[in-house]
């Protein structure tokens, strides 16, 4: 039994990331209607950054708020530059314009950082969590923070003007532009906190996975599965979804034999595949009806 | 705008731009194509010629992809999932069985076909975004999935297996590079031209239809989770047999050379020769060939960045790919021509 509550708070732990990271991949999905393949090396290029700074002298909290405004500057300037002129493009060019960005930013962080693994520190220590031998202070950290994002997301939505705008520009542009919203701009907006997200789903796995410029690969792929799992059109599944992902991940990977860490990841896309079948929009999505 | 309505709108626009005849090359063009094709590996080195085979092994590959998403509409990150059964059945015949080399790329062929077409199966009730996660998922598993223990006996596991190059038959005087290159061109042209007449045929004109608007098709009688699955296993063969043809050339198979990485090059490649325009299938495959080593000769450490902004370079300048680039040329030739 002991096995198995660990395995669920470590599940629920990395889990936590992967929420992040969907949340980041719904957040520009809900703005441009595309997966961004490249969120992941955003996310892994930002987390460089803080390292840098803490390299430097940064202490962490003052390195992980400069990070956040970079990756957001960052996250709004892809978007003006990059892919403001491919708007009306078809979608595949569009997912070839994410593998493009995806290259380029893969590569120059090898080139600035180099592939060696860099250790990566965490701000809240890697002892056991209140003398509990369940869960340690760093995983407790991540989910932590995570459900603090949670929360501040759903205000910003919920309750200011402009979180009211972006939805609106997201859900019907035509009548958000007719009422005066620039929507153009809630777009890069959107970029610019997915961005952020992003950046923080990095330096919070980065103490797990370690520092380097393939790290985020594998994160990706779960926040993918975990957005797509939930809905891609609702934030809330998305985080569920990453939850969820991370506790069957652990779960799969202890109690199935012969799965191990090799087979991880096919057995979770294996799961997503059977919801889908079940459920295609995902288990929160809603179903758009389309008209001829 | 939805992403379906914008594939809608796409098709439709792509429909306007390119009249039917205009999917394939004019018949001038297609026979110089082929004379071109014919004559130059008998002046290059062995290394060219095994890269033009290459070249042809990544065309239908490509083509493969050509004909599920520029036919039918439905979107594939898997590719390489059927690219490696291919190549694994081809080079177990080969190896463990000791079959010969041109059977096995039509039994690599139908096998394939039988799995794309029971993939495709719950495959039907994605679209979009989903269709792509599911498929990406059967790409990241298929690496995974030859190293299983139990197929070690076939599959070498992780070593992968060595495949014997063939020679030129009936005492041809060529060597082992150039017969495989005329062997695979043959092999090419022929399912080239089967594609073509596929999508000019009913089948094609149904795919075509579920392509532009799913509801409208399937209203006007057209059987959707019929002809939606059965685009999934032609293309699932064509590409098996591609992935068959390879496992020839390289004489090598081995679980990590059929990862992700193989199915983004094949989807690039699409997407720079235009979707939906078979002969551009070839064109993506040089560029998803020869772009990286330039990039690598441009810089070594920035290749990958090299890469990505030349693959910028194309979808801003031609976002339709290399059809795009055609259809200009034509029209230029054309205003001379009156002029």
């Amino acid at each position: 039994m002991e096995l198995f509550t660990n395995q669920v708070l470590a599940g629920i732990a990395t889990g936590a990331i992967y929420a992040c990271m969907a949340l980041a991949v719904v957040m520009i999905y809900q703005a441009i209607d595309h997966l961004n393949f490249a969120q992941g090396e955003m996310a892994m290029f930002s987390t460089f950054i803080s390292w840098q700074l803490m390299q430097w002298g940064v202490p962490y909290w003052g390195a992980f708020v400069l990070t956040l405004v970079f990756a957001f500057i960052g996250g709004v300037a892809i978007e003006r530059i990059l892919f403001k002129p491919l708007a009306k493009a078809p979608i595949l060019t569009n997912v070839a314009g994410f593998i493009a960005l995806f290259s380029i930013i893969n590569s120059s962080a090898g080139l600035i950082w180099d592939f060696t693994i860099k250790q990566y520190p965490t701000p809240f220590g890697s002892s056991p969590f209140l003398g509990s031998q369940l869960i340690s202070t760093h995983q407790a950290g991540m989910i932590g923070v995570t459900l603090l994002l949670l929360l501040g997301l759903f205000f910003f939505f919920q309750y200011t003007r402009i979180g009211l705008a972006m939805r609106a520009a997201a859900s019907l542009p035509e009548s958000a532009r007719l009422v005066g919203i620039n929507t153009s701009w809630m777009i890069a907006l959107g970029w610019g906190m997915a961005s952020a997200i992003g950046a923080i789903a990095g330096m919070l796995i980065a103490p797990v996975v370690f520092l380097e410029p393939n790290m985020m690969v594998g994160v990706l792929l779960y926040g993918f599965a975990a957005a797509v799992l939930g809905g891609l059109t609702s934030p809330f599944g998305a985080v569920v979804g990453g939850f969820l992902m991370g506790i069957f991940e652990n779960l799969a990977g202890t109690y199935i034999p012969g799965v191990g860490n090799e087979l991880k990841l096919p057995i979770a896309l294996a799961l997503i595949i059977s919801v889908l079948v079940v459920k295609p929009a995902g288990l929160f999505g809603r179903h758009v009806v389309k008209r001829v | 705008m939805s992403a379906a309505e914008e594939i809608v709108a796409e098709g439709h626009q792509a429909v306007e731009a390119v009249p039917k005849r205009a999917m394939t090359l004019g018949t001038t063009t297609s026979l110089v194509v082929l004379a071109a094709l014919l004559i130059v590996p008998l002046f290059a080195k062995n290394f060219i010629i095994f890269q033009l085979t290459m070249l042809l092994i990544y065309g239908l590959a490509v083509l493969a992809l050509n004909i599920l998403t520029g036919g039918s509409g439905q979107f594939s990150l898997g590719q390489s999932a059927f690219y490696a059964v291919g190549a694994y059945i081809t080079a177990v015949l080969m190896e463990q069985f000791n079959v010969n080399y041109a059977l096995t790329l039509p039994v690599a062929g139908v096998i394939c076909f039988g799995f794309g077409f029971l993939f495709g199966q719950p495959a039907l009730r994605l679209s979009g975004v989903y269709l792509a996660l599911a498929t990406f998922a059967l790409a990241t598993a298929m690496p995974q999935l030859l190293k299983l223990n139990f197929l070690e006996h076939w599959t070498g596991g992780v070593q992968g297996l060595v495949v014997t190059k063939p020679d030129a038959p009936f005492g041809l005087p060529m060597g082992q590079d150039m017969w495989l290159y005329y062997f695979t061109l043959v092999v090419t042209l022929a399912i080239y031209i089967l594609s073509v007449n596929l999508l000019r045929s009913r089948s094609g004109r149904a795919f075509m239809a579920i392509r532009d608007n799913e509801i409208a098709a399937s209203s006007m009688g057209v059987n959707v989770a019929l002809y939606k699955t059965l685009a999934f296993g032609v293309s699932a063969g064509i590409t098996g047999v591609a992935g068959g043809l390879s496992a020839i050339a390289v004489q090598f198979v081995a679980p990590d050379s059929y990862s992700f990485t193989l199915a983004i090059s094949l989807f690039l490649g699409m997407v720079v020769g235009g979707v939906g325009w078979l002969p551009g299938s070839f064109v993506g495959a040089a560029f998803i060939i020869f772009v990286p080593n330039i990039a690598e000769s441009i810089s070594k450490g920035l290749s990958g960045a090299v890469f990505g902004v030349l693959l910028f370079l194309v979808i801003y300048l031609v976002p339709h790919g290399a059809r795009q680039v055609a259809i200009i040329g034509q029209q230029l030739i054309g205003k001379l021509k009156k002029n």
